[in-house]
């Protein structure tokens, strides 16, 4: 009895400096990237798994594009946006276009990557527009402006006829493929953590914590403001462009309040200021949607009181306000800053 | 000269908050501002950062007229200040409420950051240095992972003039440095303000209720009531002066 117990604790021991080792680990991360780079590309080449489950992986990554995006200025800005929707609008439409009219035909799948970028850079600018009002207003009232934002972009292309006004764009190529997905997820997320973890995400975070303080701090808060918008909205217009290029039709009522619900239940859901929160959200409901499918409309059910009992038992989220290690760069660095005389001790001790 | 406050006013809709204020300060001077509870003390300071505009008058701080600048602008010139109810970044932690207030030194673009490329690394390592040896000077290099919610008070307070000094300031505005602390700790507090004003060469301006405090550090003080400037003057004068006494006491107060 005892001796078992005794094994356990060294089991749990073992496992737990294991879990450290690997915590610990810069290599891990860059060596699961690049096998999942690899995979994405093997999978639809081989079919390793069947198309279906590849539209999901694909969905996974999209979404998750969008949530990192939506938890810079929800999360880490501590801003309350709703508009989400509108920003992949713009992107969608931007790329949707630049597809089927812009570019030449034979070229379009050459061109996507610049069609996605331009998606971005349009929809970022966009951006720009929104964070103007977020000097002045927070809170509630950003709330309102980003809503007003929403209405505005889906009433505009629901009435211009040359965009396809509310029929959308039916017919757009399907461009969008899994190592393309991978990448650009790789990449806002690579991105965003860069900036969270710069002077300015330092910025954001002050805002979130406290403006007037922020300020008297000498942080320049318009800069922030208008920094977080810009990634922010520009991932959210690379999202669209994905989406656009994969259901391969858009309308102005894909776009609307619940798509924009959507992504702050991933956001709320995985954890607010949380890389591998926004991932977890994103992931985890994307595909519960998809595993409940078979309860029909019972899901649309069962997923709220699921977020009800979540706010309840964890109100910041699975991973509110809470990194997984291998998102911060330079923890090393820093750890070793924070520890510095016990760890001197301990080489001392094991020098004797 | 470094701070010349001019006829300074501030007027909230119809209430007149602050009236004609004006105050020299020299370089390396300590001044303190007293009054009774809503005299004006801290709109004064609220009024010299920049988070109010005032109605009328003017601030030169080091040659410069900074009514209008942004507050950011206004501590980037070199005016910190601390707050009477301790403001910190409360979720983050110790050394990032540090790095934060360097935000004005910071000498990479966002573009810059966002990849990880060119000043970045090499700007980022020194602001950790930077961060971690301020922490050290004021003793708090053994908490700079911890959030600055958890501290306990008196190093929540420490840390509050820390992060104000990460700022690199030439004036302080310290509001209410005693609140909160112990009537024998007073001693402790007023070598310490003595110690950084030396250490940064620092001028100082705090408001204090605590008279020890201000009697015992402050060369000159200002008392104001209902916004208005009712005696200036060196400790001792103040202490002997029948409006300071009535504003404090109420009238009649000194028989």
């Amino acid at each position: 009895m005892t001796s078992q117990t005794v094994n356990n604790n060294n089991l749990r021991m073992r496992l737990k400096a294991r879990w450290e080792a690997l915590m610990a680990n810069r290599k891990v991360l860059p060596i699961l990237v690049l096998i999942g780079l690899v995979l994405s590309f093997l999978i639809p080449q081989f079919n390793l798994i069947t198309p279906y489950y590849q539209l999901i992986l694909m969905y996974v990554g999209i979404n998750t594009i969008m949530t990192v995006s939506l938890n810079l200025i929800n999360g880490y800005m501590g801003e309350f946006s709703v508009g989400h929707a509108g920003f992949m609008a713009v992107g969608a439409y931007i790329a949707a276009l630049l597809t089927m009219y812009v570019w030449p035909q034979n070229l379009v799948g050459w061109l996507f990557p610049l069609t996605v970028i331009i998606a971005g850079l349009g929809t970022a600018l966009i951006g720009l527009v929104v964070a103007i009002p977020s000097f002045k207003t927070r809170g509630d009232y950003l709330a309102i402006v980003t809503l007003a934002f929403l209405f505005i972009v889906k009433s505009l292309i629901e009435n211009i006829e040359a965009i396809g006004g509310p029929r959308g764009i039916p017919g757009i190529d399907r461009l969008t493929t899994l190592p393309w997905v991978f990448f650009w997820t790789v990449l806002a997320l690579w991105v965003t953590r860069n900036f969270i973890y710069s002077n300015f995400g330092r910025g954001v975070l002050s805002i979130r914590e406290d403006e007037i303080a922020s300020d008297l701090m000498s942080v320049n808060s318009r800069q922030v403001k208008v920094l977080a918008f810009m990634v922010s909205s520009f991932f959210a217009g690379v999202g669209g462009a994905l989406f656009a290029h994969l259901l391969q039709f858009i309308s102005p009522r894909v776009f609307d309040i619940v798509k924009s619900t959507d992504f702050l239940i991933m956001v709320y859901l995985g954890g607010i200021g949380s890389i591998a929160g926004s991932i977890l959200g994103a992931t985890t409901y994307t595909v519960l949607l998809e595993v409940l499918r078979p309860l029909q409309v019972w899901r649309f059910v069962l997923m709220p009181l699921l977020l009800v009992f979540l706010m309840i038992y964890r109100p910041r989220g699975i991973m509110g306000l809470r990194e997984f290690r291998w998102f911060i760069p330079g923890y090393e660095l820093l750890a070793t800053k924070f520890t510095k005389k016990p760890k001197a001790e301990v080489t001392d001790a094991a020098a004797d | 000269m470094l701070l010349q406050i001019n006829r300074l006013t501030k007027y909230f809709g119809g209430l007149l908050a602050v009236s004609d204020f004006n105050l020299d300060l020299n370089t390396g001077e300590l001044v303190g501002v007293i009054g009774p509870n809503g005299a004006g003390k801290t709109t004064v300071f609220n009024l010299i950062t920049g988070v109010y505009r005032p109605s009328e008058g003017s601030v030169v701080f080091d040659g410069q007229n900074i009514v209008g600048k942004s507050p950011d602008r206004i501590t980037a010139s070199g005016i910190a200040r601390t707050f009477q109810n301790i403001r910190l970044f409360n979720d983050l932690t110790v050394i990032d409420n540090v790095r934060i207030a360097a935000y004005h030194q910071i000498r990479y673009n966002s573009f810059e950051a966002m990849f990880r490329v060119g000043r970045f690394n090499k700007e980022e390592r020194g602001y950790i240095d930077y961060a971690m040896n301020l922490l050290a000077f004021f003793k708090l290099e053994d908490y700079a992972g911890e959030l600055a919610k958890n501290l306990p008070y008196g190093l929540q307070r420490r840390l509050e003039i820390t992060r104000a000094m990460a700022t690199k300031p030439k004036l302080l505005l310290l509001d209410e440095p005693a609140a909160g602390i112990n009537p024998n700790e007073i001693d402790q507090l007023m070598e310490f303000i003595q110690w950084i004003r030396q250490e940064f060469n620092l001028t100082i301006l705090l408001i204090e209720h605590q008279m020890r405090l201000v009697m015992g550090i402050c060369e000159r003080i200002k008392v104001l009531d209902f916004g208005a400037t009712i005696a200036e003057g060196t400790p001792l004068e103040i202490q002997n002066n029948p409006k300071v006494l009535e504003a404090y006491l109420g009238e009649g107060a000194e028989q």
